[in-house]
């Protein structure tokens, strides 16, 4: 590894201020940072040794998101398997005619061949993912010289996990141009922006492009319809006709073996990341305490209160935690810390009203069967005003404590 | 009774927010939403001042200005509609009515008056309060019900500028570009805030 260390050194000259190509610095630092920690020692007063840097932080997220991304592939192709052994017409695509060429019959009892085609599915988005949203990463980067950081990373590995498996690609690159250069990068950053970027994404692509990101055709790669194989998610028929609906058995649901975004339906994979996130301290535990409660108490409410016309009312509470996003957004959207508040009594009450928010839009408004991203979009807004009630609860606290 | 008016107060904090549904009341909310303090007490105003005149013009276009309404007065009155009288006297109303809130504030809270400046006259052409006034013409509410949405669409603008004032403190920290600096971004941040409020559209109360 000298070798590495020493070829990275000689070309440093090249890059720093008044080298020949002084303007891609960022992305030399970037690669050099990767592969070695960073050789900078603080020069002040301040002696805080502690390796949670930036990097480390970003990179667990990632590690916590492999058994979302495994499920990703694993449950798109096996939907898709599912529904073509059901009778339903493969969809006409290159992906597949890959799975003929490969030698895969569409077989969901074969765990191999729900691998391979639900990457063919899901690996292309990430591609297209990194590529655009890495351009304009750099572009940024290079301009107003700061540092590529791993921030986008992370949002890079969030957007496809939150996508249908039949989004076309380029949806996946407007998408995340929009979250990368308007979510993030127009404020300065990671850490400087407001709103969770890889849901600022997706809220982008499922008001402007609703046909291809929402309905019940595009979270299955087959052909659905609702007189032969119905594609509808789980939440989307539990909104129709109530708990009936719910046929499924609950650990089915749970593993996530459901039709849905593709990393998002495995409450199992989600669960497990929440779990690392929490031992690691990088994700608020707070958060995903109090989106769990709101979602508990709004759903046992709306469960008490009943409506003769909306069947979703009836629907048991512990249905939400399974259904659609739930599972997703606590453990990997609600907790960014960038965008969701600063202060510990405002991270309860932001999770809390997530939680609570979820389970009205789902129930109450008729026009979206999710609200898992609408509901943290709304309390991202709203939790730099939780921070500042926090702040001033305490500044009063404590000059009534010092009055006296 | 009390669902209806509460899911008219509902509907116009959330689903209709004045500023985030409709864009009304923008020059205040862009340009006087730079500290959360400021925010809140102008939020209050506009709210004050909405809970007053909604009413108030309801009173004035049931009882002066609607066809037929002048019957009351005498019955041979009944043939005149002053209804294209109406921009004027809800403005006026409105005029009057932030003048009697100047000078209170003035009185009362100094601080709060020489923070809101030149905005609290201006509140006088604040298109959320005209608007709202109007919108209570167009729906036909009466006066009870107008002056519940009064109430809530001035909670919904003040929630709405609160919100946007305690983002904008927070970006001081941020490294945004030149070029957007200032208003420029506040533009971007009430497009982001309205997606976040894209969550009510829909919702039937």
């Amino acid at each position: 590894m000298k070798f590495l260390r020493q070829l990275l050194d000689k070309q440093a000259p090249m890059f720093e201020k008044g080298g020949k190509l002084e303007k891609l610095y960022p992305l030399w630092e970037a690669q050099d940072t990767f592969l070695y920690t960073p050789g900078e020692v603080t020069d002040g007063p301040s002696h805080v040794r502690d390796g949670m840097d930036l990097k480390r932080v970003m990179m667990t997220v990632v590690v916590s998101l492999l058994g979302c991304i495994y499920m990703a592939m694993y449950n798109t192709g096996y939907q898709a398997n599912l529904a073509v052994s059901l009778g339903a017409p493969a969809l006409e695509t290159w992906q597949t005619a890959a799975m003929a060429k490969l030698g895969f019959a569409l077989d969901p009892t074969n765990l191999l061949a729900c691998l391979v085609h639900g990457a063919l599915y899901y690996v292309p988005v990430l591609v297209v993912c990194f590529a655009v949203g890495g351009l304009w990463e750099v572009l940024f980067a290079t301009v107003r010289n700061h540092e590529v950081n791993e921030g986008f990373f992370v949002t890079g590995m969030l957007f496809p996990l939150i996508l249908p498996p039949t989004i076309p690609l380029w949806q996946v690159a407007v998408g995340i141009s929009f979250g990368v250069v308007v979510g993030k990068e127009i404020f300065g950053g990671t850490g400087m922006n407001i709103l969770n970027p890889a849901l600022t994404a997706r809220a982008f692509l499922f008001f402007a492009y609703p046909a291809e990101i929402s309905g019940d055709k595009v979270w299955t790669a087959a052909v659905t319809r609702a007189d032969g194989v119905s594609g509808a998610t789980w939440l989307a028929r539990a909104a129709e006709t109530g708990t009936e609906a719910l046929t499924l058995d609950w650990w089915d649901a749970f593993i996530g073996l459901i039709p849905g975004s593709m990393g998002e339906t495995s409450t199992l994979a989600c669960l497990a990341g929440a779990l690392l996130l929490i031992v690691t301290r990088v994700g608020s535990w707070r958060i995903m305490a109090g989106v769990t409660l709101g979602t508990a108490a709004m759903g046992l409410l709306l469960n008490v209160i009943d409506s003769p016309t909306n069947p979703f009312f009836g629907v048991p509470f512990w249905w939400q935690f399974l259904l659609g996003g739930w599972a997703f957004g606590m453990a990997f959207m609600a907790t960014d810390p960038v965008s969701a508040p600063h202060s510990s009594r405002g991270r309860w009450v932001y999770g809390v009203m997530i939680g609570m928010l979820v389970v009205l839009i789902r129930i109450i408004n008729p026009a979206y069967p999710e609200g898992m991203m609408l509901a943290i979009l709304l309390m991202n807004v709203f939790a730099p005003t939780i921070d500042y009630f926090v702040v001033q609860s305490n500044i009063k606290r404590r000059m009534a404590r010092y009055a006296a | 009774m009390l669902e209806h008016y509460l899911s008219i107060a509902l509907t116009a904090i959330f689903v209709e927010n004045m500023a985030l549904a409709f864009f009304l009341g923008m020059c205040s909310f862009l340009a006087v939403s730079k500290k959360v303090d400021t925010a809140i007490g102008l939020g209050m105003a506009v709210t004050f001042v909405l809970t007053i005149t909604v009413p108030m013009n309801n009173l004035i276009y049931n009882y002066l200005l609607k066809e037929g309404s002048l019957e009351w007065i005498h019955p041979s009155l009944a043939q005149y509609d002053l209804s294209f009288l109406g921009f004027l006297t809800y403005i006026g109303t409105i005029a009057a009515m932030v003048q009697i809130v100047e000078m209170t504030l003035d009185r009362y809270a100094p601080a709060l008056y020489g923070a809101l400046g030149v905005f609290l006259p201006l509140i006088a052409v604040n298109c959320a309060i005209l608007g709202a006034s109007l919108f209570m013409v167009e729906r036909d509410y009466t006066l009870g019900e107008s002056t519940v949405y009064g109430i809530g669409s001035g909670i919904g603008w003040a929630l709405a500028i609160i919100g946007l004032a305690a983002i904008r403190e927070r970006l001081r920290y941020s490294n945004i570009p030149p070029g957007l600096r200032g208003l420029g971004i506040t533009f971007i941040i009430t497009g982001l805030m309205a997606i976040g409020f894209m969550a009510f559209a829909g919702i039937q109360l």
